[in-house]
């Protein structure tokens, strides 16, 4: 009981040295494999703004499912900044109010300072001679990628499948949706969430093939299961823009506005650019990706825009209940 | 006015109800205000989706079929524990608890290790051409997994009021073994085994931790009722969301109205068993 008064006293003065050096704390909701690539950034642009400002600015995180982080902050999650899978999940905060619906505007290359794609992982040695997205409905292939209801990372395959049979040649929108449809009836496991079905494909040993964000992909043959899996890179693929925006009403409240579009500013930079290079993910500028230009295979990408149109118009089409996903996931 | 035993009752009642409100009935009136957004046709609508139908059939099935299997297994188990002496007793005994402890997060991605095609378990049964993770009979595995111990744990104090005499008696008057089991223990037992039953369904049911990663999760065939509830979060459908678990909630409520009806039979034809 005696500690308690010594205690108090301690934190007392712990709170005013605070004070006087001026500490901002962000908070960044992010998705499930972004941990790596926020780890380096936040370091550096925190050593960064303490050199501009003399302030010491210490940014949390939070990881999650694309959509489920989405929802936490809709829900009161006191995000300043959100840096998700797909610009459909801001939209979201941006309908109920959080932001300007007009917040992909802010910001360069429609607020996404990095890019991904989607690739496969096969594994080693590729015994089943997948190259493109045409070997992965040929009989005794199985495709592992999780279920596009549940997980940011999936929509981008789903799309990305269904691009690819829209521009080949004699390529329609009934093709696509057959082969998309033959695609998932080659899928035996739908897991929730991109690291699970990861898990499922390197861990559990199931299927053929992983469809995969290219970072992800990287990582795993990287650290999970180094030896054992290859990236194999289609001939075409899916432009994946993860967005970043500032929830305005949070940082208002907050008062960290300057710091919370600094901070994502900072992504822009060259030197944010190279972190995220380093961590898997295409930086946007064409100084940067020279530099890393050995990392990325060469492949023909299409945009979200170009294929489909906005999100909006995607969700409604292929995702909704009943909608086109419903009609020719697994199962039907 | 009867004097009660213990004093303050009013005080107590009104803390209990209110205790009860506030913990159970509270969320529960949460849960159908969201749904509500839906009315009435949009739940019945809701209900005739295949697949949402498929999946309440996966549900409440396997859990069923779960909480018999641990009916079966668990009245074994609680009887070896109470009624045999053996080294490491407490230890089996402390085991059973493990199933309760467990994050069922854990628990689904060891089960799955183990059942999966090139799990310990599962690389055997492969041979046979046998598969469990990712079918509907890993649901089943997770379920009687994780409601185990309620069973368990609900027949062990009654075993251990048993009173042997009336064993011995049945015996002295020339009663054979199975005839003992099966006219004076079981009687005695069966309205503790519905309870068990009941606690172990109930648990199964609602379970989406474990059973979601050895599940396989697909459409019509490995999708649980839970998972829907989820996917209609990640789409922002609150209303869709809590409709189903309006709907399952129901479904719940009448089963267990069943059994508590059943153990009252059970009850009644126990005392007036000849």
């Amino acid at each position: 009981m005696k500690l308690l008064p010594a205690v108090l006293t301690l934190l007392a003065a712990l709170a005013t040295t605070a004070v006087a050096a001026k500490n901002v704390t962000l908070l960044n909701a992010s998705y499930d494999p972004t941990r790596e690539l926020y780890r380096d950034t936040n370091a550096a642009f925190a050593a960064q703004w303490k050199a501009q400002h003399g302030d010491t600015v210490t940014i949390r995180m939070s990881h999650g499912g694309s959509g489920k982080q989405a929802r936490a902050v809709a829900d009161g999650l006191p995000a300043d900044v959100v840096t998700l899978a797909l610009a459909r999940d801001i939209d979201v905060l941006a309908e109920r109010g959080l932001l300007p619906r007009n917040w992909q505007q802010r910001l360069p290359d429609n607020s996404a300072p990095y890019t991904s794609t989607i690739v496969f992982l096969v594994r080693k040695g590729n015994p089943k001679k997948i190259l493109d997205w045409s070997d992965l409905v040929r009989p005794g292939v199985q495709v592992i990628t999780p279920n596009p209801k549940t997980s940011g990372g999936a929509r981008w395959n789903f799309l990305a499948a269904w691009g690819y049979a829209l521009r080949q040649p004699g390529g329609n929108e009934a093709r696509a949706k057959a082969f998309v449809h033959a695609l998932y009836r080659h899928v035996p496991v739908l897991d929730t969430g991109a690291r699970g079905a990861t898990n499922t494909f390197v861990q559990r040993g199931i299927g053929d093939v992983l469809l995969a964000w290219e970072n992800e992909a990287m990582l795993a043959r990287q650290e999970m299961g180094g030896s054992d899996v290859e990236i194999v890179v289609p001939s075409m693929s899916i432009l994946a823009e993860p967005s970043v925006a500032v929830v305005d009403r949070n940082v208002d409240k907050h008062g960290t506005r300057a710091v919370a579009e600094a901070y994502l500013k900072f992504l822009y930079t060259p030197q944010g650019q190279a972190i995220a290079a380093k961590h898997h993910y295409r930086p946007r500028s064409p100084q940067v990706m020279a530099k890393f230009a050995s990392r990325f295979p060469k492949v023909q990408l299409f945009t979200l825009k170009e294929v489909f149109g906005d999100w909006n118009q995607v969700n409604a089409r292929f995702f909704a209940d009943g909608a086109i996903f419903d009609q020719i996931g697994p199962g039907n | 006015m009867r004097r009660r035993m213990l004093p303050g009752f009013n005080l107590s009642l009104g803390y209990s109800l209110s205790y009860l409100g506030l913990i159970v009935l509270l969320p529960l009136a949460a849960l159908t205000w969201k749904a509500s957004g839906l009315g009435l046709g949009g739940l019945v609508e809701l209900l005739r989706v295949p697949r949402t139908l498929a999946a309440l059939k996966l549900s409440f099935g396997g859990a069923t079929l779960a909480a018999a299997i641990n009916v079966v297994a668990g009245l074994l188990v609680a009887w070896v524990l109470v009624r045999y002496r053996f080294p490491g007793r407490r230890l089996f005994d402390a085991v059973v608890d493990l199933p309760f402890a467990l994050p069922t997060a854990v628990a689904g991605i060891a089960l799955t290790a183990l059942y999966a095609p090139n799990g310990w378990i599962g690389q055997w049964l492969a041979a046979f051409g046998v598969k469990i993770a990712y079918t509907p009979a890993g649901v089943l595995v997770a379920m009687v997994f994780v409601g185990f111990p309620f069973v368990v744990r609900t027949l062990q104090p009654v075993l251990e009021t048993l009173e042997h005499d009336v064993e011995e008696a049945a015996e002295t008057l020339g009663a054979r073994r199975w005839q003992i089991f099966l006219r004076v223990i079981l009687p005695m037992l069966v309205p503790t085994l519905l309870t068990g039953f009941a606690l172990a369904l109930a648990r199964a049911v609602g379970e989406y931790g474990s059973v979601i990663f050895i599940a396989g999760n697909i459409p019509m065939k490995s999708e649980i009722a839970p998972l829907l509830i989820v996917q209609s979060l990640e789409q922002f459908d609150y209303a869709g969301a809590a409709a189903l678990g309006v709907a399952m909630l129901a479904f719940s409520f009448v089963l267990l109205l069943l059994i508590t009806l059943l153990q009252r039979w059970s009850r009644r034809w126990a005392e007036n068993a000849p």
